[in-house]
């Protein structure tokens, strides 16, 4: 990165860029553009924008607001997922302790456009420090007259607040999310209802990512066409990429989609096995294809890491891997069932010779 | 942790309608050994009112809730694959070599408590770990061991 690109939605240079200087960077534009106009009017330039979530499901930004928006109840929340836990990704922490106020505007205007007055960022317990800049910046925000009451003189206010989660990764999942929030624990519900209808507290709730958010006052700011300029036809604009691998390149990088990396990977059984065990540990047991499946396919990676597998484990672990990906009721077994599933599509041969050597030098973690 | 403190905490996040996790965490870190007693448990409920096993089942539900006292110091070590690829296995060993003690246990002079955490998103300072709420990352067997002896003599200036 280093120099300001103008067609970078993030420009992560600084270490912390402050409202002043955020404002600088044409912050906060954007809101009072927003505000100066009807909602359906911004809702329409996102829509054009082709903005995606970025919190693994791609669904189209501008469709979910107005979803919200249009709900008969008027008592709305917004919900900002910065739960951030998958392994290896690091890049809505960035976003937040670097451009927080892009990510406070961006829920702003959202709120303003899904008629939310009410919002929490649900950010994860091991990021104290993120939590603590986003505090400071919500004070800075509302003194400033850009959050609170009667933002820039609109009429529009948001009450928006920390909400901490407490270790667990299932709850970036948006309805276990919900469950988190009402003090019960973190366990997924069924959809429908989908958030957008029947969310916190069975209102309607607009659920976003951190960098979904914070893509928005760029948009609004510079316009649909600008955005489409960037990316592809089906993915517009940039993606963050947390690069954790190859220590000459760590860090986070801003590419315009359709670019791709591949980051270091070395043995994949060590690597497939440390996921499960990750899963393992995360699944909250509520169904018996995500729990017992992927503590089965626990077992026949520490045989096949030791050298005690034989063939008959592959299958069982294909037909395990099946099952928790058809039958598991949430997104995180069905993450896990993909996960296995390439891995022994792309990785076969590796998992054939696991499986007919005598003994492994892979030792057993716990 | 008296009742008088848990309730001001809960009367500060908003009294009957406080936010139950939101309390958990709070009054955890209020209380010495930064857990969860049974008084404690048994008063969030009763200010809040839900029922005891409510309280239970959330807070056992996370990871980050403790129901049972912790050292002083909570050190814990990212155990994911970035992680692992980086080195983890050597600082985990030197640590647990240098402590005498293993995931989830405190050392006998009630200093650290050794847990194991999801990735921290330090995976670009690999590996990582952190101690209360300070993160440390590219370290070395001998790296992580000055890390610790440095919460060390920190104790001994202090004043328990
Ligand atoms: C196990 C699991 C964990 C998830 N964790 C996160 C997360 O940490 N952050 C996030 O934004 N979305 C996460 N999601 C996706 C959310 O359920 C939801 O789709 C997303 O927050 C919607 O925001 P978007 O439309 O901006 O992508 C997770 C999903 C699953 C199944
Ligand atoms: S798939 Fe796993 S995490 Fe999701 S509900 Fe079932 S047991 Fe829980
Ligand atoms: S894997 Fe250890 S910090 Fe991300």
């Amino acid at each position: 990165m280093g120099v300001y690109n103008q067609n970078l939605v993030f420009n992560i240079i600084e270490e912390y860029v402050d409202l002043t200087a955020y404002r600088l960077r044409g912050g906060y534009v954007a809101l009072k553009n927003a505000l100066e106009q009807q909602p359906e009017h911004s809702i329409k330039e996102l829509k054009a924008s082709g903005l995606r979530g970025r919190g693994g499901a791609a669904f189209p930004t501008a469709s979910k607001i107005e979803m919200v928006r249009k709900n008969e109840e008027t008592d709305r929340y917004i919900i900002c997922n910065a739960d951030e836990g998958e392994p290896g990704t690091f890049k809505d922490r960035f976003i937040m302790t670097h451009v927080p106020f892009q990510v406070i505007e961006g829920i702003t205007i959202a709120a303003y456009l899904a008629g939310a007055e009410h919002g929490y960022i649900y950010v994860r317990h091991e990021y104290p420090e993120v939590q603590e800049i986003l505090r400071e910046s919500i004070k800075k925000a509302e003194d400033a007259g850009l959050l609170g009451e009667n933002i820039l003189g609109s009429g529009f206010r948001l009450k928006l607040e920390i909400f901490s989660g407490a270790g667990s990764y299932l709850c970036g999942e948006e309805t276990a999310l919900l469950s988190s929030i009402e003090g019960r624990k973190g366990r997924p519900r069924v959809k429908p209802p989908y958030p957008t209808q029947s969310g916190l507290w069975n209102k309607p709730t607009l659920i976003n990512n951190v960098e979904t958010l914070a893509n928005i006052p760029k948009i609004i700011e510079k316009g649909a066409e600008w955005y489409r300029s960037i990316g592809t036809v089906d993915s517009t604009g940039t993606k963050l990429i947390s690069l954790s691998g190859d220590v000459v390149n760590r860090g986070l990088i801003e590419v315009p989609f359709g670019i791709t990396f591949v980051d270091d990977t070395r043995s994949i059984l060590p690597n497939v096995h440390n996921r499960v065990k990750f899963f393992l540990h995360e699944s909250c047991g509520k169904c018996t294809p995500c729990r017992e499946g992927l503590r089965q396919a626990n077992v026949i990676l520490n045989k096949l890491l030791s050298g005690a597998a034989v063939e008959g484990d592959m299958a069982l672990l294909e037909r395990y891997t099946r099952a928790i990906q058809e039958a598991s009721f949430c997104g995180l077994g069905q993450a896990a069932g993909n996960s296995l599933k390439s891995s022994l599509e792309y990785f076969h041969e590796e998992y054939l010779a696991a499986c007919k050597q005598e003994s492994h030098g892979e030792e057993e973690t716990a | 942790m008296g009742t008088a403190e848990i309730k001001f905490i809960i009367k500060q996040l908003g009294e009957k309608k406080a936010p139950l996790l939101q309390v958990l965490l709070a009054i955890q870190d209020a209380t010495p050994g930064k857990y969860l007693s049974e008084e404690a448990v048994n008063e969030i409920a009763r200010i809040l009112e839900v029922s005891r096993c409510r309280v239970y089942s959330t807070a056992s539900f996370y990871s980050e809730i403790s129901l049972k006292p912790r050292g002083l110091h909570l050190i814990r070590v990212c155990t994911n694959s970035p992680c692992e690829n980086a080195g983890k296995e050597e600082i985990h060993n030197a640590i647990e070599q240098e402590l005498g003690i293993t995931i989830g246990q405190t050392t006998p002079d009630g200093i650290f408590t050794l847990e194991s955490v999801n990735c921290l998103g330090a995976c670009f300072m690999s590996p990582a770990i952190k101690v209360d709420d300070t993160l440390y990352g590219n370290l070395t067997p001998e790296s992580v061991v000055s890390v610790l002896n440095s919460f060390r003599k920190e104790q001994s200036y202090g004043c328990i």
